[in-house]
Protein backbone atom coordinates (compact mmCIF):
# COMPACT_ATOMS: atom_id res chain seq x y z
CA UNK A 1 0.00 0.00 0.00
CA UNK A 2 1.35 3.45 -0.66
CA UNK A 3 0.84 6.40 0.97
CA UNK A 4 0.27 10.02 0.31
CA UNK A 5 -0.21 12.54 2.70
CA UNK A 6 -2.05 15.69 1.62
CA UNK A 7 -1.36 19.02 3.84
CA UNK A 8 -4.30 21.05 4.45
CA UNK A 9 -3.07 23.57 7.06
CA UNK A 10 -4.70 26.82 5.75
CA UNK A 11 -1.50 27.57 3.53
CA UNK A 12 -1.81 24.64 1.18
CA UNK A 13 -5.93 24.95 2.13
CA UNK A 14 -5.97 28.37 -0.05
CA UNK A 15 -3.74 26.98 -2.93
CA UNK A 16 -6.24 24.56 -3.50
CA UNK A 17 -5.11 21.35 -1.13
CA UNK A 18 -8.90 20.68 -0.82
CA UNK A 19 -9.28 19.93 -5.10
CA UNK A 20 -5.74 17.96 -4.97
CA UNK A 21 -7.33 15.63 -2.56
CA UNK A 22 -10.87 15.55 -4.52
CA UNK A 23 -8.40 15.13 -7.55
CA UNK A 24 -6.56 12.16 -6.21
CA UNK A 25 -9.77 10.55 -4.54
CA UNK A 26 -11.31 10.75 -8.39
CA UNK A 27 -8.23 9.15 -9.87
CA UNK A 28 -7.44 6.11 -7.95
CA UNK A 29 -11.35 5.25 -7.86
CA UNK A 30 -11.57 5.59 -11.50
CA UNK A 31 -8.50 3.45 -12.07
CA UNK A 32 -9.38 0.81 -9.52
CA UNK A 33 -6.04 1.66 -7.40
CA UNK A 34 -8.30 1.96 -3.94
CA UNK A 35 -6.57 -1.27 -2.20
CA UNK A 36 -2.97 0.27 -3.83
CA UNK A 37 -3.27 3.85 -2.79
CA UNK A 38 -4.19 5.81 1.03
CA UNK A 39 -5.12 9.54 0.96
CA UNK A 40 -4.07 10.82 4.23
CA UNK A 41 -4.54 14.44 5.43
CA UNK A 42 -1.94 16.57 7.20
CA UNK A 43 -1.78 19.78 8.61
CA UNK A 44 1.32 21.11 7.55
CA UNK A 45 3.96 19.58 6.52
CA UNK A 46 6.62 22.82 6.51
CA UNK A 47 6.95 24.11 2.91
CA UNK A 48 3.99 26.56 3.24
CA UNK A 49 5.82 28.40 0.72
CA UNK A 50 5.30 26.68 -2.33
CA UNK A 51 2.14 24.60 -3.99
CA UNK A 52 0.18 22.16 -1.97
CA UNK A 53 2.47 19.94 -0.02
CA UNK A 54 2.24 16.40 -0.99
CA UNK A 55 4.62 14.16 0.93
CA UNK A 56 5.60 10.19 -0.61
CA UNK A 57 7.94 7.93 0.20
CA UNK A 58 9.50 10.54 3.03
CA UNK A 59 9.83 13.30 0.55
CA UNK A 60 7.88 15.99 -0.01
CA UNK A 61 6.49 17.25 -3.45
CA UNK A 62 4.66 20.59 -4.30
CA UNK A 63 1.40 19.73 -6.27
CA UNK A 64 -0.98 21.89 -8.06
CA UNK A 65 -4.73 20.75 -8.62
CA UNK A 66 -4.18 20.79 -12.68
CA UNK A 67 -0.99 19.06 -11.97
CA UNK A 68 -2.55 16.33 -9.94
CA UNK A 69 -2.83 13.46 -12.09
CA UNK A 70 0.17 13.85 -13.98
CA UNK A 71 2.10 13.91 -10.24
CA UNK A 72 0.18 10.56 -9.67
CA UNK A 73 1.06 8.91 -13.00
CA UNK A 74 4.55 9.72 -13.10
CA UNK A 75 5.68 9.82 -9.35
CA UNK A 76 3.50 7.62 -7.69
CA UNK A 77 2.30 4.79 -10.16
CA UNK A 78 5.83 4.16 -11.14
CA UNK A 79 6.34 2.76 -7.87
CA UNK A 80 3.31 -0.13 -7.61
CA UNK A 81 4.40 -2.54 -10.72
CA UNK B 1 0.00 52.51 25.21
CA UNK B 2 -2.88 51.53 22.95
CA UNK B 3 -5.78 50.25 24.58
CA UNK B 4 -5.51 46.61 24.64
CA UNK B 5 -7.52 45.44 27.65
CA UNK B 6 -10.79 45.86 29.43
CA UNK B 7 -10.40 47.20 32.45
CA UNK B 8 -7.12 47.68 35.17
CA UNK B 9 -7.92 44.50 36.65
CA UNK B 10 -7.17 42.79 33.69
CA UNK B 11 -4.39 44.72 33.32
CA UNK B 12 -2.16 43.50 36.54
CA UNK B 13 -3.35 40.29 35.37
CA UNK B 14 -1.85 40.32 32.28
CA UNK B 15 1.42 41.86 33.95
CA UNK B 16 2.34 38.81 36.21
CA UNK B 17 1.96 36.52 33.35
CA UNK B 18 4.19 38.62 31.09
CA UNK B 19 6.64 39.13 34.06
CA UNK B 20 6.50 35.23 34.81
CA UNK B 21 6.77 34.21 30.70
CA UNK B 22 9.62 36.73 30.93
CA UNK B 23 11.74 35.03 33.22
CA UNK B 24 11.24 31.52 32.43
CA UNK B 25 11.74 32.39 28.91
CA UNK B 26 15.49 33.62 30.10
CA UNK B 27 15.66 30.51 32.48
CA UNK B 28 15.67 32.55 35.24
CA UNK B 29 11.76 31.73 36.71
CA UNK B 30 13.56 30.52 40.31
CA UNK B 31 15.93 33.28 40.54
CA UNK B 32 13.60 36.30 39.71
CA UNK B 33 10.54 35.15 41.76
CA UNK B 34 10.75 36.74 44.43
CA UNK B 35 11.35 39.59 42.90
CA UNK B 36 8.20 40.06 40.58
CA UNK B 37 6.09 41.59 42.95
CA UNK B 38 8.64 44.86 43.19
CA UNK B 39 8.93 44.94 39.37
CA UNK B 40 5.19 45.40 39.31
CA UNK B 41 4.31 47.36 42.32
CA UNK B 42 7.53 49.75 42.34
CA UNK B 43 6.19 51.96 44.56
CA UNK B 44 7.06 54.30 46.52
CA UNK B 45 2.54 55.00 46.67
CA UNK B 46 0.06 52.64 46.63
CA UNK B 47 -2.24 52.57 44.10
CA UNK B 48 -5.54 51.15 45.33
CA UNK B 49 -4.80 49.44 48.39
CA UNK B 50 -3.52 50.00 51.83
CA UNK B 51 0.12 50.11 51.39
CA UNK B 52 2.85 48.80 48.49
CA UNK B 53 3.37 45.75 50.64
CA UNK B 54 -0.33 44.21 50.54
CA UNK B 55 -0.04 44.88 46.85
CA UNK B 56 3.17 42.97 46.39
CA UNK B 57 1.63 40.05 48.43
CA UNK B 58 -1.65 39.74 45.98
CA UNK B 59 1.22 39.77 43.50
CA UNK B 60 2.75 36.51 45.44
CA UNK B 61 -1.09 35.20 45.61
CA UNK B 62 -1.40 35.84 41.98
CA UNK B 63 1.87 34.26 40.98
CA UNK B 64 1.02 30.83 43.43
CA UNK B 65 -1.75 30.63 40.99
CA UNK B 66 0.03 30.04 37.72
CA UNK B 67 2.54 28.20 39.83
CA UNK B 68 0.95 25.72 40.70
CA UNK B 69 0.21 22.73 38.67
CA UNK B 70 -3.15 21.27 39.19
CA UNK B 71 -5.52 21.65 36.90
CA UNK B 72 -8.55 21.77 39.46
CA UNK B 73 -9.90 24.04 40.64
CA UNK B 74 -10.71 26.37 37.29
CA UNK B 75 -11.95 29.67 39.54
CA UNK B 76 -9.92 30.44 42.41
CA UNK B 77 -10.23 33.75 44.74
CA UNK B 78 -7.41 35.17 45.86
CA UNK B 79 -8.05 35.74 49.44
CA UNK B 80 -5.97 38.34 49.95
CA UNK B 81 -7.49 40.36 47.20
CA UNK B 82 -11.05 40.29 47.74
CA UNK B 83 -11.68 43.52 49.54
CA UNK B 84 -14.50 42.47 51.46
CA UNK B 85 -17.60 44.21 49.39
CA UNK B 86 -20.41 44.97 51.99
CA UNK B 87 -22.29 42.25 51.70
CA UNK B 88 -25.65 44.41 52.73
CA UNK B 89 -27.14 45.77 49.88
CA UNK B 90 -29.06 48.86 51.20
CA UNK B 91 -27.29 51.51 53.33
CA UNK B 92 -28.28 55.25 54.86
CA UNK B 93 -25.75 57.62 53.30
CA UNK B 94 -24.64 60.87 54.52
CA UNK B 95 -27.10 62.58 52.44
CA UNK B 96 -29.60 61.62 54.85
CA UNK B 97 -31.25 65.25 56.19
CA UNK B 98 -32.94 63.58 59.02
CA UNK B 99 -36.07 64.84 57.72
CA UNK B 100 -39.89 64.98 59.38
CA UNK B 101 -41.72 62.72 56.82
CA UNK B 102 -40.10 59.90 57.03
CA UNK B 103 -41.07 58.19 53.70
CA UNK B 104 -37.92 55.56 54.04
CA UNK B 105 -39.88 53.95 57.82
CA UNK B 106 -43.41 54.69 56.46
CA UNK B 107 -42.66 52.44 52.84
CA UNK B 108 -40.70 49.41 54.73
CA UNK B 109 -42.76 46.70 54.82
CA UNK B 110 -41.00 44.87 57.48
CA UNK B 111 -40.19 48.01 59.55
CA UNK B 112 -36.76 47.76 59.00
CA UNK B 113 -35.74 51.52 59.09
CA UNK B 114 -35.13 53.26 62.55
CA UNK B 115 -34.71 56.22 63.34
CA UNK B 116 -30.99 56.83 65.47
CA UNK B 117 -29.76 59.97 66.15
CA UNK B 118 -32.33 61.48 64.39
CA UNK B 119 -31.16 59.68 60.98
CA UNK B 120 -32.66 57.08 59.34
CA UNK B 121 -30.93 53.46 60.02
CA UNK B 122 -31.50 49.78 58.49
CA UNK B 123 -31.88 47.20 60.69
CA UNK B 124 -29.53 44.69 57.99
CA UNK B 125 -31.30 41.99 60.38
CA UNK B 126 -35.07 43.11 58.95
CA UNK B 127 -34.25 44.35 55.67
CA UNK B 128 -35.40 42.05 52.65
CA UNK B 129 -33.58 43.99 50.15
CA UNK B 130 -36.90 45.33 48.56
CA UNK B 131 -35.36 48.28 47.53
CA UNK B 132 -38.38 50.66 48.63
CA UNK B 133 -36.66 53.08 51.10
CA UNK B 134 -34.45 54.01 47.66
CA UNK B 135 -37.51 55.09 45.48
CA UNK B 136 -39.20 56.87 48.08
CA UNK B 137 -36.19 59.11 49.82
CA UNK B 138 -36.48 62.75 48.01
CA UNK B 139 -33.06 63.16 49.02
CA UNK B 140 -31.41 59.72 47.11
CA UNK B 141 -29.78 59.31 50.18
CA UNK B 142 -30.27 55.37 50.51
CA UNK B 143 -27.41 53.70 48.21
CA UNK B 144 -28.04 50.16 46.35
CA UNK B 145 -24.84 48.33 46.24
CA UNK B 146 -24.56 44.97 44.90
CA UNK B 147 -21.69 42.76 45.87
CA UNK B 148 -20.26 42.08 42.18
CA UNK B 149 -19.08 38.68 42.26
CA UNK B 150 -21.97 37.70 43.81
CA UNK B 151 -24.87 39.26 41.50
CA UNK B 152 -22.58 37.82 38.55
CA UNK B 153 -22.98 34.35 39.73
CA UNK B 154 -25.89 32.67 38.31
CA UNK B 155 -25.74 29.14 40.29
CA UNK B 156 -25.54 30.44 43.89
CA UNK B 157 -22.23 29.15 44.05
CA UNK B 158 -20.45 32.07 45.41
CA UNK B 159 -20.95 32.96 48.35
CA UNK B 160 -19.56 35.45 51.39
CA UNK B 161 -17.97 34.03 54.21
CA UNK B 162 -19.95 35.20 57.38
CA UNK B 163 -16.84 35.54 59.04
CA UNK B 164 -14.27 36.69 57.06
CA UNK B 165 -16.59 38.65 55.00
CA UNK B 166 -14.72 37.34 52.08
CA UNK B 167 -16.20 35.65 49.07
CA UNK B 168 -15.91 31.73 48.95
CA UNK B 169 -17.18 29.24 46.31
CA UNK B 170 -18.46 26.31 46.20
CA UNK B 171 -16.79 23.73 44.38
CA UNK B 172 -19.92 21.37 43.96
CA UNK B 173 -21.65 24.28 42.25
CA UNK B 174 -19.49 26.27 40.15
CA UNK B 175 -20.03 25.85 36.55
CA UNK B 176 -17.06 27.53 35.60
CA UNK B 177 -18.96 30.22 33.46
CA UNK B 178 -15.75 32.77 34.43
CA UNK B 179 -18.56 35.81 34.78
CA UNK B 180 -17.49 36.73 38.49
CA UNK B 181 -13.60 36.43 36.86
CA UNK B 182 -14.53 39.55 34.46
CA UNK B 183 -16.94 41.07 37.33
CA UNK B 184 -15.27 41.36 40.48
CA UNK B 185 -13.77 45.19 40.22
CA UNK B 186 -10.49 43.98 42.70
CA UNK B 187 -9.25 40.85 39.83
CA UNK B 188 -10.01 38.50 43.34
CA UNK B 189 -11.08 35.88 41.45
CA UNK B 190 -8.72 34.64 39.02
CA UNK B 191 -8.97 31.52 35.90
CA UNK B 192 -5.98 29.04 36.51
CA UNK B 193 -3.48 29.86 34.05
CA UNK B 194 -0.82 27.20 32.97
CA UNK B 195 0.81 29.37 30.83
CA UNK B 196 4.19 27.80 32.32
CA UNK B 197 3.03 24.68 31.59
CA UNK B 198 2.39 25.39 28.27
CA UNK B 199 5.76 27.35 27.45
CA UNK B 200 7.70 23.69 28.72
CA UNK B 201 5.53 21.35 26.16
CA UNK B 202 6.80 23.76 23.72
CA UNK B 203 10.56 23.92 24.83
CA UNK B 204 10.35 20.03 25.29
CA UNK B 205 9.18 19.64 21.70
CA UNK B 206 12.47 21.16 20.27
CA UNK B 207 11.59 23.15 17.79
CA UNK B 208 8.88 20.37 17.06
CA UNK B 209 11.04 17.85 16.53
CA UNK B 210 10.51 15.79 18.85
CA UNK B 211 6.53 15.79 18.53
CA UNK B 212 4.41 18.69 17.10
CA UNK B 213 2.70 21.09 19.43
CA UNK B 214 -0.73 22.08 17.01
CA UNK B 215 -2.85 25.07 18.54
CA UNK B 216 -6.04 25.28 18.10
CA UNK B 217 -7.60 29.24 17.99
CA UNK B 218 -11.39 29.81 18.70
CA UNK B 219 -13.19 31.94 16.27
CA UNK B 220 -13.61 34.84 18.52
CA UNK B 221 -9.95 35.48 18.03
CA UNK B 222 -11.05 37.58 14.83
CA UNK B 223 -12.42 40.22 17.21
CA UNK B 224 -9.47 40.18 19.90
CA UNK B 225 -6.67 42.32 17.78
CA UNK B 226 -8.13 45.25 16.29
CA UNK B 227 -4.87 46.44 14.91
CA UNK B 228 -3.77 43.42 13.17
CA UNK B 229 -5.20 41.36 10.58
CA UNK B 230 -5.99 37.58 11.54
CA UNK B 231 -3.06 36.49 9.26
CA UNK B 232 -0.85 38.20 11.35
CA UNK B 233 -2.13 37.18 14.39
CA UNK B 234 -1.24 33.39 13.15
CA UNK B 235 2.00 34.37 11.98
CA UNK B 236 2.67 35.68 15.79
CA UNK B 237 1.35 32.48 17.26
CA UNK B 238 3.59 30.31 15.18
CA UNK B 239 6.83 32.55 16.43
CA UNK B 240 6.10 31.21 19.58
CA UNK B 241 6.95 27.74 18.49
CA UNK B 242 3.47 26.51 17.79
CA UNK B 243 4.15 23.96 14.19
CA UNK B 244 0.56 24.99 13.21
CA UNK B 245 -2.44 26.88 14.29
CA UNK B 246 -5.92 24.79 13.27
CA UNK B 247 -9.05 27.00 13.83
CA UNK B 248 -11.89 25.43 15.97
CA UNK B 249 -14.32 26.51 13.68
CA UNK B 250 -13.70 23.50 11.39
CA UNK B 251 -14.39 21.34 14.07
CA UNK B 252 -17.74 23.39 14.34
CA UNK B 253 -18.53 22.08 10.81
CA UNK B 254 -17.86 18.83 11.73
CA UNK B 255 -20.11 19.29 14.69
CA UNK B 256 -23.04 20.96 12.55
CA UNK B 257 -23.02 17.60 10.49
CA UNK B 258 -22.95 15.59 13.07
CA UNK B 259 -25.14 17.03 15.16
CA UNK B 260 -28.00 18.03 12.42
CA UNK B 261 -27.86 13.71 12.07
CA UNK B 262 -28.10 13.21 15.70
CA UNK B 263 -31.13 15.77 15.54
CA UNK B 264 -33.05 13.72 12.59
CA UNK B 265 -32.17 10.56 15.16
CA UNK B 266 -33.22 11.83 18.62
CA UNK B 267 -36.08 14.06 17.87
CA UNK B 268 -37.96 10.43 16.62
CA UNK B 269 -38.31 9.94 20.18
CA UNK B 270 -37.55 13.17 21.95
CA UNK B 271 -39.44 16.41 22.55
CA UNK B 272 -36.52 18.56 22.12
CA UNK B 273 -32.08 18.75 22.68
CA UNK B 274 -29.93 21.25 23.72
CA UNK B 275 -26.32 22.09 22.42
CA UNK B 276 -23.66 20.87 23.86
CA UNK B 277 -20.88 23.28 22.61
CA UNK B 278 -20.77 26.06 25.69
CA UNK B 279 -18.94 23.74 28.72
CA UNK B 280 -21.03 26.28 31.40
CA UNK B 281 -24.74 25.73 29.62
CA UNK B 282 -24.01 21.95 29.61
CA UNK B 283 -22.68 22.06 33.33
CA UNK B 284 -25.97 24.45 33.96
CA UNK B 285 -28.17 21.98 32.77
CA UNK B 286 -26.58 19.12 35.12
CA UNK B 287 -26.61 21.10 38.09
CA UNK B 288 -29.97 23.10 37.79
CA UNK B 289 -31.78 20.74 35.76
CA UNK B 290 -30.93 17.17 35.84
CA UNK B 291 -33.83 15.48 35.00
CA UNK B 292 -32.64 16.85 31.11
CA UNK B 293 -29.37 15.76 31.14
CA UNK B 294 -30.74 13.05 28.25
CA UNK B 295 -31.50 15.53 26.07
CA UNK B 296 -27.94 17.71 26.27
CA UNK B 297 -26.76 16.84 22.96
CA UNK B 298 -24.16 13.77 23.13
CA UNK B 299 -21.62 15.43 20.47
CA UNK B 300 -18.37 16.43 21.26
CA UNK B 301 -18.10 19.97 21.52
CA UNK B 302 -16.13 21.80 18.55
CA UNK B 303 -12.94 22.46 20.73
CA UNK B 304 -12.76 18.64 21.01
CA UNK B 305 -13.78 17.75 17.23
CA UNK B 306 -11.01 19.85 16.37
CA UNK B 307 -8.62 18.19 18.39
CA UNK B 308 -9.69 14.77 17.18
CA UNK B 309 -9.04 15.80 13.96
CA UNK B 310 -5.87 16.98 14.32
CA UNK B 311 -4.90 13.76 16.34
CA UNK B 312 -6.16 11.47 13.48
CA UNK B 313 -3.32 12.77 11.33
CA UNK B 314 -0.64 13.03 13.82
CA UNK B 315 -1.30 10.58 17.10
CA UNK B 316 1.81 12.28 18.32
CA UNK B 317 0.63 15.97 18.40
CA UNK B 318 0.54 18.19 21.27
CA UNK B 319 -2.67 20.34 21.44
CA UNK B 320 -3.42 23.84 23.22
CA UNK B 321 -6.84 25.54 22.67
CA UNK B 322 -6.39 29.42 22.97
CA UNK B 323 -9.98 30.96 23.37
CA UNK B 324 -11.94 33.38 25.14
CA UNK B 325 -13.58 30.65 28.06
CA UNK B 326 -12.64 29.59 31.11
CA UNK B 327 -15.37 26.73 30.93
CA UNK B 328 -12.87 24.84 28.31
CA UNK B 329 -9.94 25.08 30.92
CA UNK B 330 -12.31 22.75 33.33
CA UNK B 331 -13.98 21.16 29.74
CA UNK B 332 -10.27 19.54 28.90
CA UNK B 333 -10.63 17.77 32.93
CA UNK B 334 -13.06 15.72 32.34
CA UNK B 335 -12.05 12.01 32.20
CA UNK B 336 -13.20 11.18 28.84
CA UNK B 337 -11.91 14.15 27.45
CA UNK B 338 -8.50 14.52 29.29
CA UNK B 339 -6.36 12.97 26.66
CA UNK B 340 -7.82 15.10 23.52
CA UNK B 341 -6.29 18.91 24.81
CA UNK B 342 -3.09 19.23 26.93
CA UNK B 343 -4.34 22.79 27.67
CA UNK B 344 -6.32 25.50 27.58
CA UNK B 345 -5.29 28.97 27.08
CA UNK B 346 -6.78 32.62 27.53
CA UNK B 347 -6.52 35.42 25.32
CA UNK B 348 -5.54 37.88 28.15
CA UNK B 349 -2.47 35.33 28.98
CA UNK B 350 -1.92 35.18 24.52
CA UNK B 351 -1.24 38.72 24.97
CA UNK B 352 0.95 38.28 27.85
CA UNK B 353 2.77 36.28 25.97
CA UNK B 354 3.44 37.18 22.91
CA UNK B 355 4.22 40.60 24.64
CA UNK B 356 6.92 38.62 26.75
CA UNK B 357 8.78 37.40 23.77
CA UNK B 358 8.41 41.07 21.91
CA UNK B 359 5.86 39.51 18.98
CA UNK B 360 4.05 42.62 17.79
CA UNK B 361 1.14 40.76 15.51
CA UNK B 362 1.04 44.16 13.12
CA UNK B 363 4.69 43.70 12.11
CA UNK B 364 4.24 40.16 11.67
CA UNK B 365 4.53 38.84 7.76
CA UNK B 366 0.69 36.97 7.45
CA UNK B 367 0.11 33.41 7.88
CA UNK B 368 -3.28 32.24 6.89
CA UNK B 369 -5.70 31.01 9.10
CA UNK B 370 -8.62 28.68 6.29
CA UNK B 371 -9.93 25.71 6.84
CA UNK B 372 -13.69 26.28 8.01
CA UNK B 373 -16.84 27.78 6.33
CA UNK B 374 -19.09 30.95 7.27
CA UNK B 375 -21.49 28.28 9.40
CA UNK B 376 -18.04 27.42 11.49
CA UNK B 377 -17.05 30.83 11.84
CA UNK B 378 -20.48 32.10 12.95
CA UNK B 379 -20.82 29.56 16.01
CA UNK B 380 -18.93 32.25 18.15
CA UNK B 381 -21.78 34.49 18.45
CA UNK B 382 -25.12 33.69 19.88
CA UNK B 383 -27.64 32.46 17.21
CA UNK B 384 -24.67 31.02 14.75
CA UNK B 385 -24.69 27.61 16.19
CA UNK B 386 -28.24 27.47 14.99
CA UNK B 387 -27.74 29.29 11.78
CA UNK B 388 -25.20 26.22 11.29
CA UNK B 389 -26.95 23.44 12.24
CA UNK B 390 -30.17 24.33 9.95
CA UNK B 391 -28.07 24.97 7.39
CA UNK B 392 -26.47 21.22 7.64
CA UNK B 393 -29.92 19.91 8.01
CA UNK B 394 -30.69 21.51 4.58
CA UNK B 395 -27.47 20.44 2.73
CA UNK B 396 -27.51 17.05 4.03
CA UNK B 397 -31.85 16.89 2.93
CA UNK B 398 -32.63 15.61 6.69
CA UNK B 399 -36.43 15.17 7.54
CA UNK B 400 -36.63 17.35 9.94
CA UNK B 401 -37.64 20.90 11.14
CA UNK B 402 -35.81 22.70 13.52
CA UNK B 403 -37.54 24.83 15.77
CA UNK B 404 -35.04 26.56 17.42
CA UNK B 405 -35.03 28.63 20.78
CA UNK B 406 -31.82 31.05 20.95
CA UNK B 407 -30.77 31.81 24.48
CA UNK B 408 -28.22 34.31 24.62
CA UNK B 409 -26.81 34.44 28.23
CA UNK B 410 -27.37 31.90 31.30
CA UNK B 411 -30.83 34.11 32.44
CA UNK B 412 -32.48 32.84 29.00
CA UNK B 413 -30.87 29.37 29.00
CA UNK B 414 -32.96 29.18 32.36
CA UNK B 415 -35.81 30.30 31.17
CA UNK B 416 -35.92 27.86 28.36
CA UNK B 417 -34.94 25.03 30.62
CA UNK B 418 -37.69 25.85 33.02
CA UNK B 419 -40.20 25.65 30.18
CA UNK B 420 -38.53 22.24 28.93
CA UNK B 421 -38.68 21.08 32.28
CA UNK B 422 -42.57 21.92 32.49
CA UNK B 423 -43.22 20.31 28.88
CA UNK B 424 -44.04 23.59 27.85
CA UNK B 425 -41.09 24.59 25.45
CA UNK B 426 -42.11 26.23 22.46
CA UNK B 427 -39.44 24.20 20.39
CA UNK B 428 -36.99 21.76 19.77
CA UNK B 429 -34.22 22.89 19.93
CA UNK B 430 -32.26 24.79 22.65
CA UNK B 431 -29.25 26.71 21.65
CA UNK B 432 -27.60 27.72 25.16
CA UNK B 433 -24.83 29.83 25.73
CA UNK B 434 -23.53 31.27 29.01
CA UNK B 435 -22.11 34.35 27.85
CA UNK B 436 -24.52 37.18 26.94
CA UNK B 437 -23.66 37.95 22.89
CA UNK B 438 -21.36 34.71 22.77
CA UNK B 439 -17.97 33.29 23.08
CA UNK B 440 -16.74 36.42 21.24
CA UNK B 441 -17.99 38.27 24.85
CA UNK B 442 -16.41 35.79 26.94
CA UNK B 443 -14.96 36.19 30.00
CA UNK B 444 -10.68 36.10 29.61
CA UNK B 445 -11.26 38.04 26.21
CA UNK B 446 -9.22 41.33 26.02
CA UNK B 447 -12.47 43.39 24.31
CA UNK B 448 -16.17 42.92 24.76
CA UNK B 449 -17.54 44.89 22.21
CA UNK B 450 -21.18 44.76 21.12
CA UNK B 451 -19.78 44.72 17.79
CA UNK B 452 -18.67 41.41 18.45
CA UNK B 453 -21.16 39.52 15.89
CA UNK B 454 -20.36 41.78 13.36
CA UNK B 455 -16.71 41.59 13.39
CA UNK B 456 -16.92 37.55 13.67
CA UNK B 457 -19.44 38.00 10.30
CA UNK B 458 -16.82 39.50 8.48
CA UNK B 459 -14.62 37.12 9.27
CA UNK B 460 -16.84 33.93 8.76
CA UNK B 461 -17.38 35.94 4.95
CA UNK B 462 -13.83 35.57 4.59
CA UNK B 463 -13.96 32.04 4.47
CA UNK B 464 -13.18 30.48 1.27
CA UNK B 465 -15.51 27.42 1.89
CA UNK B 466 -18.59 28.51 2.06
CA UNK B 467 -20.50 25.88 3.57
CA UNK B 468 -20.27 23.10 5.87
CA UNK B 469 -20.37 20.51 3.27
CA UNK B 470 -17.75 21.78 1.50
CA UNK B 471 -15.23 22.72 4.41
CA UNK B 472 -15.31 18.79 5.48
CA UNK B 473 -15.60 17.15 1.80
CA UNK B 474 -11.85 15.93 1.89
CA UNK B 475 -11.94 14.48 5.52
CA UNK B 476 -12.94 10.73 6.69
CA UNK B 477 -15.28 11.83 9.59
CA UNK B 478 -16.19 7.89 9.75
CA UNK B 479 -13.28 6.88 11.72
CA UNK B 480 -13.03 9.95 14.00
CA UNK B 481 -14.98 9.34 17.74
CA UNK B 482 -17.69 12.76 17.80
CA UNK B 483 -19.29 11.11 21.03
CA UNK B 484 -18.85 12.56 24.62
Amino acid sequence: MLELSICVGSACHLKGSYDVIEKFKKYINDNNLTNSIIIKAAFCLGHCTEAVSVKFNNKIYSVEPETAEIFLEEIVLTNII
Amino acid sequence: MKKKFDNHAQYIKYKVLKELIKSEKGGNLTKELLSIPERIIPGPNAGTRCCIYKERAIIGERIKNVLHTSKNPVVNIIDLACDECPVYRFSVTEACRGCLAHHCQENCPVGAIEIVNKRAHINQEKCIECGKCRDVCPFEAISDVKRPCKTSCKVEALNINPETKKAIIDKNKCINCGACVSRCPFGAITDKSHILDIMKIINESKHNTQYKVYCIVAPSISAQFPDAEIDNVVSAIKQLGFYEVVEAAIGADIVANYESKLLENELKHKKFITSSCCPAFVSYIKLKYPELIENISTSVSPMIATARLIRSTDENARIIFIGPCVGKKAEITCDNLKDDIQYSMSFEELIAFLDAYEIDPAECKGSPLDNASYFGRIFAHSGGVTKAIQNSIEEQNLNIELKPVICDGLEECDKALKLAKLGRLNGNFIEGMACKGGCVNGPVSLYKKKSGANIINTHANKAKEKSTKDSLRVFNLENINLEL
